[in-house]
């Protein structure tokens, strides 16, 4: 172990962060291809099919207990359908713009993952004794980072849908970026009383997110609360923006197949298909992380009962291996709970209208967003002299 | 390395804004200008900066060049069809220029920056909110009432006129 830490102590610090970036891509990636394994089991569980439960190789069938349920389980379809994905003839329009058409799904996974580096998905205890993020780089304006650089996934919109020079496509990456612009606004709009409220004046101002986390690591009072209980409506707006953010049911727009065939993918197939695919599916797991940190008290397992307590419990303080793995795993489990969310209301809402999309998001979401914020800053002004 | 982060990020700040000048298709120009943005907003991280740099993302690499490439491709304007440039054309843009270059020289030369105090060595938010709250509290008032001001123009200019009646509005059955 020892050993390990040497060599790695050892390395040129650019070759740590390489090393540490390409880990947590390495498990990104992968999970935003297990989301859509996700996502066909749990339509089916809500449609009451069984869903994929047939493909096996066959010498997984012959280990007892777990080659049939990982069978049933469908995960080898996943496998079969990424293989697919791969292998597939990679065809090529002829009427396209094939420079920004060939760009235009790799620009789709550079802002999925550029994201990563600043949301913090766990924490240990160092040696002092406090609380440190497991992040690829604590920003003090991490927030404004997160949506800086994922509201550059526009771009693959637009290009995709321009690029392939053909009607439909063109109206999906029109429409795509119209509401991605829109609902911005109140995302932004939404989440600014929970930096209210974790700034005190007198302190540096900071808009990082291990920050909003911390605040909701108290034991007792308002700084356990959980921001879902102080904020719920800041919560509730911030979620359906996520939605349309991540293009997702019911704002689909961009892909609206009733009236779009594909919308801004028509043309595109095999894996160039597949990393838009992947992009949304990394957007979701982002923007659940993002949600779990602002309104869910990130890797806290309870209100009012934080990490550090739970590791006294467990006697894990001086174990920041094991810490860090905890707090990963409760971190993990509430966004898995998200992405469940997200499929169950793509599962039962119906998609919306597009002038009803845009109608909700200029004429209802975006005034509640600054009311909303109004109010908290009176409150919030009121009330913080008193804790 | 960071020297070596400058140049790389002035090289692509620069060589993207040439793009832009030069390009005769507005898509490839209008994403030339996102990658000069982005080239920019790398050149103020790497000043500490990184408040600016993210806003500077946020709203011109976000929003507003996904404005222009909205507008560009909705006006559908085709390539290489734009005229030569007439002589006054080109006569304005040697002055403009000139004038530009005559500015950073003498910036270069004479200009004094004021020095920093302790307080403003490191750009915290807390220093950003200050001194736009009270030092700069007119211009950025200013700047708000323009902007104001100019949305409220695209309103009366973008209203369809049908006539001495009022202007249809959506929605009517």
């Amino acid at each position: 172990m020892s050993a390990v830490m040497q060599l790695w102590a050892s390395l040129h610090p650019v070759v740590q962060m390489l090393v540490k970036g390409l880990a947590v891509i390495g498990v990104m990636f992968p999970f935003g291809g297990a989301c859509s394994l996700i996502e066909r089991k749990v339509s089916a569980w809500m449609q009451g099919r069984p869903g994929p439960n047939r493909a096996i190789p066959f010498w997984f069938a012959w280990i007892p207990v777990i080659g049939p349920f990982l069978q049933r389980l469908g995960v080898f379809h996943l496998l079969a359908d990424g293989g697919k994905m791969f292998l597939k003839e990679d065809s090529l329009p002829g009427h396209v713009n094939k420079f920004y058409f060939l760009l235009a799904p790799v620009l789709a996974m550079i802002p999925a993952l550029t994201t990563v580096t600043v949301v913090p998905f766990g924490a240990y205890l160092d040696d002092a004794g406090r609380l440190a993020p497991l992040v690829l780089a604590n920003l003090d304006v991490g927030i404004l980072a997160v949506f800086a650089v994922s509201s550059l996934g526009v771009y693959s919109l637009i290009l995709a849908g321009w690029a392939s020079n053909s009607k439909y496509p063109f109206l999906g990456g029109v429409r795509a970026s119209a509401q991605l612009i829109s609902y911005e606004i109140s995302m932004t709009l939404s989440v600014l009383p929970v930096f209210l409220m974790i700034n005190a004046p007198g302190g540096d101002g900071s808009l990082s997110l291990f920050r909003v986390v911390e605040f909701q690591s108290g034991t007792s009072g308002w700084h356990g609360t959980w921001f879902i209980l102080t904020m719920p409506l800041a919560a509730v707006i911030f979620l359906v923006s996520l939605f349309a953010e991540t293009n997702r049911l019911p704002f689909d727009m961009a892909e609206c197949d009733a009236d779009l065939v594909g919308g801004f993918h028509t043309e595109y197939g095999s894996m160039k298909w597949g990393l838009f695919f992947v992009a949304e599916y990394s957007h979701m797991l982002i923007g659940s992380g993002v949600f779990v940190l602002l309104f869910l008290g990130g890797w806290n397992p309870l209100p009012w009962v934080p990490l550090e307590r739970v590791a006294g419990w467990l006697h894990l303080v001086d174990k920041p291996l094991l810490l860090g793995l905890l707090s990963i795993v409760i971190f993990m489990g509430k966004g898995l709970l998200f992405i469940f969310v997200f499929m169950w209301v793509r599962w039962t809402v119906p998609r919306f209208r597009y002038d009803q999309v845009m109608k909700l998001g200029w004429q209802k979401l975006l005034p509640l967003a600054i009311g909303n914020l109004i109010f908290y800053a009176i409150l919030i002004a009121w009330l913080q002299p008193k804790f | 390395m960071a020297n070596f982060l400058f140049y790389t990020f002035a090289l692509l700040t620069l060589a993207s804004a040439v793009l832009v000048v030069m390009n005769k298709n507005a898509v490839n120009a209008a994403l030339g200008l996102l990658l000069s943005l982005v080239g920019v907003a790398g050149l103020f991280v790497l000043l500490d900066a990184a408040l600016l740099a993210f806003v500077l993302l946020l709203v011109y690499a976000g929003a507003v060049v996904a404005l222009f490439l909205f507008i560009i491709m909705l006006l559908d304007t085709t390539p290489g069809a734009q005229k030569p440039f007439s002589r006054l054309t080109i006569a304005a843009s040697a002055i403009g220029g000139a004038l530009l270059l005559l500015g950073v020289l003498s910036l270069d030369e004479r200009s004094v920056l004021p020095s920093l105090t302790a307080a403003h060595a490191i750009p915290t938010l807390k220093n950003y909110a200050e001194q736009l709250f009270t030092t700069y509290l007119l211009p950025v008032q200013l700047v708000g009432f323009m902007l104001l001001v100019a949305m409220l123009g695209v309103i009366v200019l973008s209203r369809k006129c049908t006539g001495e009646d009022e202007p249809k509005t959506e929605g009517q059955p």
